[in-house]
């Protein structure tokens, strides 16, 4: 085929040649061909602005009360577009604030569990031996124990902190990621191309940071995207019980369980909250399921 | 395998007495107290009650107190219910909670293999598509909102169903149909897609290829070869998810009133009734051991490249 390519057109192969693409690459082209994940991207996008700086131009707080206006039906009337709650508050911007701590919540448990979960698994995993059987023995033990239930307790012992929310979700959430890095760990120590780093005399902290962790990368990133949502219906859960977000500071699952309890008379108070949330959960699972068809093609 | 499942169940042992030890402490080394009540105690009576439940004792000696009565299946009294052994609370609960965690794994089960197999026979086509749109929307609507739904549409406007609460001992159909349907939809989203993808990769394996090129016809192939490999991830799956049910979806039980297991543990916990707290604890994870080492042993039964060393 180069038999008859102009010396232009051996040129414009060989950048091509050069230029290469690399596996993150295909990955990125793949994932932006998925429209339900570009899709996802956008409306989460979106709401994210929403919930960081709607805010700041809405005409109400998310404590003011009107004593005259509790439960409003949704009107343009005083801009209370989503109605207002049983304490005469403005639906609308607690909403708003409701998503940011949900996605806050999540944010951050997930960066916890992120965090424990790498280094425990990538550490089992690269020096293996009776350290990996103690470490993950560990994580077999932390399995058994009813997590929920634990976090339950926590909440109820140590009151309703904020912080201790993200954390106490974010360190029962670690345990599958930690299993996660370090069978890929395991898998990736044998590969070929870390005995010939090894072979040319690389450090192991640098065989970790640059070979095994990229690597490691794609089943966690696509994990990342689906512990998430997960993470935001466990704070739903909580919430729920009154376990979570105390008042006035409020989160989806909060709302969804006054609108649950308002229902009849109220409709709009668990409508609009439920919706956001599962838009939001349909966002995180799109994107999650995107990813992995990119990262991981097999099965598409 | 005898050897395996006793190995198995020596390793439990030490497994359940960390977990048992991590409730434990946890739980008496946080602030608050079981005889918090709204007027204060007399210090005499709170020492005479510290005293009756031998909470004067150093802690190390109640954790042992505690699993000598383990061993012997006494798990004491209740400290807010002071007419109720832990035992009958547990007892109490149990079946409610288990009556309606069982029922939705079934139907999940039979919901969920079907649409998952469906959807893999019919990959990439429009059919497949719908179903797993389904799914993601079981998976993304909790049953914090699917619950008050069902109750208000069936059970209010409908007026079919009741919406909330179940006398005990009498747990009719009725009153467990919305429940059931509520816990059971999340599972039927997750079933549904992990034996889709399970049946998507095992449609492309060289032992169906094989199967076909002999000629034998589709509908063996699938039903002898493919469905039991295909159904072998949902194995592992449902010991826990089992667990997990049985022991009750508090937020369920919330939503739907009923006196469960799951319920009793909040408002266990929420008192401080620091036995009926531990109950809940250790009936969860050794009901999450055993199934697990059940789930494992039945995979060994369906997979022949198992072997037990």
């Amino acid at each position: 085929m180069t038999l008859l390519t102009t010396p232009q057109e051996k040129a414009e192969l060989l950048e091509a040649a050069v230029k290469g693409r690399s596996l993150w690459d295909d990955a990125r082209r793949r994932l932006f061909r998925n429209k339900a994940a570009v899709g996802s991207m956008i409306v989460l996008g979106f709401l994210t602005l929403m919930a960081i700086f709607g805010p700041f131009f809405w005409p109400h707080d998310y404590e003011t009360i009107y004593n005259d206006r509790v439960l409003e039906a949704p009107t343009w009337e005083n801009l209370h577009i989503f109605g207002t709650d049983p304490q005469g508050r403005d639906l609308f911007v607690r909403l708003l604030y409701g998503l940011r701590m949900s996605l806050a919540v999540g944010l951050v448990a997930t960066g916890v569990s992120l965090l424990i979960g790498v280094i425990w698994g990538a550490t089992a995993g690269y020096i293996g031996g009776r350290v990996d059987q103690i470490m993950m023995r560990i994580v077999d033990v932390l399995y058994a124990l009813p997590f929920i239930f634990f976090v339950i307790i926590l909440m109820v012992v140590f009151g309703r902190n904020l912080i201790l929310i993200f954390v106490a979700i974010g360190a029962v959430e670690w345990l599958t990621m930690a299993r996660i890095v370090r069978g890929q760990t395991i898998s990736l120590r044998k590969k070929e191309f870390v005995e010939a780093a090894e072979a040319a005399g690389v450090t192991s902290a640098n065989i970790v940071t640059r070979h095994i962790v990229p690597n490691v990368l794609g089943p966690v990133v696509v994990y990342v995207t689906l512990t998430i949502p997960a993470v935001i219906l466990t704070e739903s859960f909580l919430s729920f019980l009154g376990l979570g977000v105390q008042e006035p500071m409020t989160s989806l699952g909060n709302l969804i369980s006054i609108g649950a309890r308002e229902m009849e008379i109220a409709p709009w108070l668990l409508i609009f909250p439920a919706t956001t949330m599962m838009i939001t959960l349909f966002c995180f699972n799109f994107i999650g399921d995107g990813l992995r068809d990119a990262i991981d093609p097999r099965d598409r | 395998m005898l050897a395996y499942t006793m190995r198995r169940l020596m390793v439990a042992i030490p497994t359940m007495l960390v977990i048992i030890a991590v409730a434990f402490f946890m739980m008496r080394l946080a602030p608050g107290s079981p005889f918090d009540t709204e007027r204060a105690l007399s210090p005499e009576i709170r020492a005479q009650l510290m005293s009756f439940y031998g909470f004067d004792k150093p802690l190390y000696i109640q954790f042992f107190d505690y699993l000598k009565g383990l061993a012997t299946f006494d798990l004491g009294p209740s400290l807010i219910y002071k007419d109720q052994t832990v035992s009958e609370i547990i007892g109490s609960g149990f079946p409610v909670s288990m009556t309606i965690g069982l029922a939705a794994l079934l139907l999940a089960t039979f919901v969920g293999v079907p649409m998952g197999l469906f959807a893999a026979l019919k990959q990439n086509s429009l059919p497949d598509y719908s179903i797993m749109a389904i799914a993601m929307a079981g998976i993304c609507i909790p049953s914090l909102v699917t619950g008050p739904i069902l109750s208000l549409v069936f059970g209010v406007y409908l007026g079919w169903l009741p919406t909330a609460g179940l006398d005990l001992g009498k747990m009719t159909f009725e009153t467990l149909l919305l429940p059931v349907v509520t816990l059971s939809l999340a599972q039927i989203a997750i079933i549904s897609r992990l034996v889709r993808s399970s049946a998507v990769e095992v449609l492309r394996s060289n032992f169906v290829r094989t199967a076909r090129a002999k000629g034998l016809p589709e509908s063996q192939v699938l039903a002898k070869h493919a469905l039991r490999a295909a159904l072998l991830p949902l194995v592992s799956y449902l010991g826990p998810a089992c667990a997990g049910l049985i022991t009750g979806s508090v937020v369920v039980e919330t939503v739907f009133q009923l006196p469960g297991i799951g319920k009793n543990f909040v408002t266990s916990a929420l008192q401080r009734d620091y036995p009926v707290v531990m109950a809940v604890v250790v009936l969860y994870a050794g009901l999450i051991i055993l199934l697990n080492l059940l789930a494992d042993l039945a995979y060994g039964l369906l997979d022949p490249k198992v072997k037990y060393e």
